[in-house]
């Protein structure tokens, strides 16, 4: 079959997966920013805290993602619950590592002065660290938005839907239209989202270190 | 008034910073700390502002001990301008310079009025400045919006952190003179931390030798220069530099007449423009008065502090400025 008569006949089915896929995705990176930003702005305060929480996250990344959805269910069941979940422990490095590194790196004497002129902790955080690190926050929001939305296409072992679910049934009936025409949106997805972001990002870059 | 008591600094990796420091630093005057790396002299600066917390001793501001101010109420009340600058690359000038008045909430007008009078007062042109941000600006410029802004909120002690250490000489020498003279206008109770002897001869009204954590000597440049008071400091100063006093005693004041002022008051005393260098300190002295008259050629008269005769004295045989 054609792909265009397969985008055309599976119209239904493609979208609420392209919905699914976005919100999966969309859901996950909000929470994974919930936990990681301020867990990365904690670590940069308690720095001895850094390296093993920065560890811990750093492990779960290293879990295929195949295999993390299989621990998951036997735990959690299935349903979208256990995708998000799988997902979200995805997001938290790049957030949680770029907000740490953002922050910490942040030049020493600009701190000082800070401290120096009678500036509070939350002061020198609010004004200074964080528009400082809001690039490589933001870089580090836009990496994890990207997997996050390649590895959605996971969800659908868990029965989760997403975009998967058209890959993936496309794969049984040797449907390569059917795969494609699950594929291809997660690509523009990610490409969509990751242009997005980029903007985003410039649009937070303060205007003084843009020169 | 500064006043340091038996301030003692250890570190907890048991390194002492400070050995029972005792020193005042006096009001309205520039004081200069001295000393190589590691003499603890931006250590004893900083427990000023409480950035460094004595392990022993107390400091008193106008005989207030500081370990009763709170420490972000205090740092406001203290300009500080550090080495590399610190200047929020994210905020403009104006943004900068505005912080401390803004941390001390004064009103909108205010501040504008105070940032514009000060970006004036050193130089800085404030409708070209204003909007822009620190890294458009040269490394001289970024530390004239250093000490505005450490000038803003009308402090009464500025502390500076080898200030001027990172630029390059010219604008070095440029800045240091333009700090005497704002001095002499603004009249703050300046700390100065420097490891260039030749910066601290130049602008300190004091001089504090500092070496392992101790006092070495505390006096004018020209004490200091003159009466080193142990070989440390003689050989921080440098045998050069003590050498380059010598033809100071056979040069008659005559030749200097270019670093003096063309202006001055009537009823002091003159002495004549063929004695030494020497001799003019030693009337100076003598008189009791700030300046001294000096008659060159026939009609013409010009004037000189202890400041300018100091420089005649530093002038190199070649007739250049040291």
């Amino acid at each position: 079959m054609n792909f265009f008569d397969t985008l055309v006949s599976r119209q239904d089915m493609i979208q609420t997966a392209f919905l699914e896929h976005i919100y999966l995705s969309f859901i996950a990176v909000a929470i994974g920013i919930a936990i990681a930003l301020p867990t990365g702005i904690l670590i940069a305060r308690y720095r001895r805290f850094a390296e093993p929480i920065i560890a811990v996250t750093a492990i779960f990344q290293t879990i295929p993602s195949l295999a993390l959805f299989g621990f998951l269910v036997p735990l959690l069941g299935i349903g979208s619950p256990t995708a998000l979940i799988a997902l979200i422990i995805y997001a938290l490095l790049p957030i949680l590592r770029n907000t740490y590194t953002g922050i910490t790196g942040v030049d020493g004497s600009v701190i000082e002065a800070g401290r120096g002129m009678g500036m509070t902790r939350t002061q020198i955080l609010r004004q200074i660290e964080l528009p400082l690190a809001l690039p490589f926050i933001m870089a580090g929001i836009r990496t994890a938005t990207v997997l996050t939305v390649g590895i959605a296409t996971l969800a659908t072992f868990v029965g989760a839907g997403g975009l998967g679910d058209i890959i993936y049934r496309g794969l049984q009936s040797y449907n390569n239209s059917l795969v494609l025409a699950g594929a291809l949106p997660v690509a523009l997805l990610a490409i969509g989202f990751d242009l997005i972001l980029k903007w985003i990002e410039k649009r937070t870059t303060p205007k003084g270190l843009k020169l | 008034m500064i006043r340091f008591e038996g301030v003692t600094k250890q570190f907890p990796d048991g390194t002492e910073a400070l050995k029972k420091v005792s020193l005042t630093f006096p009001s309205h005057q520039l004081t200069a700390i001295i000393g190589p790396s590691g003499c603890g002299k931006t250590t004893l600066m900083k427990m000023v502002n409480k950035l460094e917390k004595p392990t022993q001793g107390e400091i008193y501001i106008d005989e207030k001990p500081i370990t009763d101010l709170e420490e972000v109420e205090l740092r406001r009340k203290i300009g500080y301008v550090i080495q590399r600058i610190g200047l929020f690359p994210h905020m403009t000038i104006k943004e900068n310079a505005s912080l401390v008045p803004k941390l001390l909430g004064w009103p909108k007008e205010k501040i504008a009025s105070r940032i514009q009078e000060l970006m004036e007062l050193t130089g800085l042109d404030p409708d070209t400045y204003l909007e822009r941000y620190p890294l458009e600006l040269s490394g001289g410029q970024q530390q004239r919006v250093g000490v505005v802004r450490a000038l803003a909120g009308d402090p009464n002690i500025i502390l500076m952190d080898e200030p001027f250490s990172a630029l390059d000489p010219i604008s070095r020498e440029q800045l240091q003179d333009e700090l005497r003279n704002l001095q002499q206008t603004i009249q703050k109770t300046i700390v100065f931390v420097t490891h260039d002897m030749d910066e601290a001869l130049k602008i300190a009204d004091t001089i504090i030798v500092m070496r392992k954590g101790q006092v070495e000597q505390v006096g004018s440049p020209a004490e200091i220069l003159g009466n080193p008071a142990n070989d440390f400091v003689r050989n921080f100063i440098g045998v050069e530099r003590i050498q380059r006093q010598r033809p100071f005693g056979d040069k008659n004041l005559s030749e200097f007449v270019s670093l003096f002022k063309e202006d001055g008051p009537d009823d002091i005393q003159e002495v004549s423009g063929t004695i030494s260098v020497k001799e003019a300190f030693e009337v100076l002295e003598k008189s009791g008065q700030s300046h001294l008259a000096i008659r060159v050629g026939h009609n013409r008269r010009v004037y000189a502090s202890e400041r300018e005769l100091l420089k005649a004295a530093l002038l190199k045989e070649e007739g250049e400025l040291v």
